[in-house]
């Protein structure tokens, strides 16, 4: 029996070892390929950070709102920020990479699955890039235009419209994620629905006296009277 | 593949049979009937009275009218002349109307024209305004005689209220006469003319595929003949009335003015940065050029607008702005209208800044233009009413005065031209 005990111990002992010893490689393996990812990631992240410089992405960033986001959660710069995150990204896709040579069963799948969510995430990224940039660039028009025109409240008009667009961009970008979308376009429809029925209430109900001042205005111009009063116009050319 | 033209086949066929001109004369209209009729009138009277022995073509480029305008050109062209019972053609006027395609724009109709003028090889070429309803028959050889002395670009004075014209008065003209060192008082011409030769020059230029290719191009083309250093002149024309419905769209006549000078700027920094000699551009028959009419301006408008703008703006200021200027600003917004006045310095130092954030392009360069509206009606304001009382010759002193505070603050454009913001 002690015999029979001996040579199982024996055998057990000689299993583990020889699944150290095909462990022992793959594990060098993998933290070689973690480290040598982390200098790429890192390389990555010190050209990436300089074309950012380079090409003022900060100064681009900035007319989005982005920079005062950022600055009010005490976070970095948007070139270190997109810099951070191509860094993350390409050591996590390395460390992943890694894992899986070590052949543990299950992990294969999840890394599949993080490289598969990879062109998601890139693009739901390049949607809410370009949607702060659309954001910025109609609600600062509708400002220019709302001041031009001498409306009433154009700062709340260029807020109404940068929000509309961020909220329209960011059910896009959860959408790519596929990240409760259901909720989130729930969500979106019922807040744009009560933005659109505040606003027909609002402009409706409070505007009556505006619309009939505007008509009042515009016939009573064509009365011989009022063309009595008329003033010239400005002649800019 | 044959070269793309911008005249249609229909429109080459009329040219082809006109054959080659001495004079071609050339009206661009939109829904201009109820003057059109009497300006190809005047047209007619002057180059029959003017330029009888002359091989000439009247071309109406019009972009869309609904309104019948080319029917009104073309029966202006037919009519009898009623100026003069002694003038006869020695040759056939010919007289063309086109419609372009594009829509209405005064650059694609000006293409039309000059694309025109180079198939029929014309020597001498004019532009006049349908919306000149103060036209005489003398126009048409003040505007072509100098063109056949041998001058390649006429460009109009003309006698003009105190108040008309105020962005050029206030903008144009000391920013064209500080960096291009020209005295042209309408370098944003309505009426004009030009030889043959620099109609070709203009027909290679390549600013018809731009937007400066459809608006302002009168402008554009003016700064390319005075930084190329043509021959210029400037013809006194006598009074341009003012419109009774003048097109007081401020947002657009800045795109056309300031957007085309500040492109123009971006285009030709090497040639404004370094120092030039005046380009001479003599005054035939040159006499008082503002008349006084008292005239209804609502200047508390105006003033109400530059405090509104301010306030609102300020976001956008602060892109384009440095913040002693914008602080200055914030100051003036705060005075009352009765002390309010837009020093010419200030006004100068502001348009310096708004040019060189267009030349960096800080934010949509057509955003960087409409942000200057509610700063010129400060300055409009102030304007009118240091002019309410002037004399003719205040008014000129005025505007003189404000040409010199442009000139004094070039330095200043240069220093912040490269300087990042």
């Amino acid at each position: 029996m002690w015999q029979s005990f001996i040579s199982e111990l024996v055998r057990t002992l000689d299993e583990i070892l020889r699944s150290v010893a095909r462990f022992v490689p793959r594990f060098l393996e993998m933290l070689v390929i973690v480290v040598v990812g982390w200098v790429i990631a890192f390389v990555l992240k010190t050209l990436l950070r300089s074309v950012l410089k380079i090409a003022r992405f900060d100064k681009l960033f900035e007319h989005t709102g982005a920079p005062q986001l950022l600055r009010g959660t005490a976070l970095p710069s948007s070139t270190e920020l997109v810099s951070r995150f191509v860094f993350w990204v390409a050591w996590l896709g390395f460390i992943l990479l890694g894992v899986s040579v070590l052949g543990v069963v299950g992990i294969e799948e999840h890394v599949a699955s993080f490289f598969g969510f990879l062109p998601r995430l890139f693009a739901a990224l390049f949607i809410l890039f370009f949607g702060l940039l659309a954001a910025s660039f109609f609600s600062r028009a509708a400002l220019l235009s709302g001041v031009n025109a001498d409306l009433p409240s154009p700062r709340l008009i260029s807020l109404a419209v940068r929000a509309m667009i961020i909220l329209f961009v960011g059910s896009m970008a959860f959408e790519e994620l596929r990240i409760s979308s259901r909720t989130v376009i729930v969500a979106f429809s019922l807040t744009f629905g009560a933005l659109m029925l505040g606003l027909a209430l609002a402009f409706g109900l409070g505007g009556k006296d505006l619309a009939r001042r505007f008509l009042e205005k515009r016939f009573e111009r064509e009365g011989p009277e009022a063309s009595r009063e008329r003033e010239d116009e400005l002649s800019p050319l | 593949m044959p070269e793309e033209s911008i005249l249609s086949d229909d429109f080459i066929r009329e040219l082809m049979n006109v054959g080659e001109v001495d004079i071609l004369v050339a009206v661009p209209s939109y829904n201009d009937g109820q003057t059109i009729g009497k300006v190809v009138q005047a047209l007619r009277a002057g180059l029959l009275t003017y330029f009888p022995r002359a091989r000439s073509v009247i071309i109406n480029a019009d972009g869309g009218s609904r309104d019948g305008t080319q029917d009104l050109v073309r029966a202006a062209s037919i009519s009898d002349l009623s100026v003069s019972a002694d003038v006869h053609a020695l040759r056939t006027l010919h007289s063309i109307s086109t419609q372009y395609e594009g829509g209405p724009a005064s650059g694609v109709a000006l293409h039309t024209i000059v694309a025109a003028a180079d198939l029929l090889q014309a020597k001498a070429c004019a532009v006049v305004s349908p919306e000149s309803t103060t036209i005489e028959p003398e126009w048409v050889e003040r505007l072509l005689r100098p063109v056949f002395e041998g001058k390649d670009l006429v460009l109009p004075v003309y006698r003009r209220h105190k108040f008309d014209g105020l962005l050029i008065r206030n903008l144009v003209y000391p920013i064209a006469r500080a960096l291009y060192a020209s005295k042209i008082r309408e370098p944003y011409p309505a009426d004009f003319a030009f030889s043959g030769s620099t109609a070709g020059q203009f027909l290679a230029q390549s600013v018809w595929a731009q937007e400066e290719g459809r608006r302002g191009t009168e402008l554009w083309l003016t700064l390319w003949a005075v930084v190329s250093r043509l021959k210029l002149v400037q013809a006194f024309l006598g009074t341009k009335a003012r419109l009774e419905n003048p097109r007081s769209d401020l947002v657009n006549a800045m795109r056309e003015t300031a957007g085309v000078l500040f492109c123009s700027m971006d285009c030709y920094a090497s040639f404004w940065r370094s120092p030039q000699e005046t380009l001479e551009a003599p005054c035939v028959g040159c006499q008082p050029a503002v008349s006084l009419e008292p005239l209804r301006l609502n200047r508390k408008r105006l003033h109400q607008m530059f405090v509104f703008g301010i306030s609102e703006l300020e976001p956008v200021f602060l892109s384009i702005l440095s913040s002693a200027t914008h602080n200055e600003l914030k100051r003036l917004a705060a005075l009352s209208e009765e002390t309010f006045v837009y020093p010419a310095e200030l006004w100068a130092r502001t348009v310096y800044e708004f040019s060189a954030a267009y030349h960096k392009a800080v934010i949509g360069r057509d955003h960087i233009v409409q942000a200057l509206v509610p700063l010129f009606r400060g300055r409009a304001y102030t304007f009118l009413t240091e002019t309410r009382e002037a004399s003719a010759e205040e008014v000129e002193n005025n505007i003189e005065s404000l040409c010199h505070t442009f000139e004094g603050e070039k330095p200043y454009l240069v220093e912040i031209w490269d300087e990042r913001k």
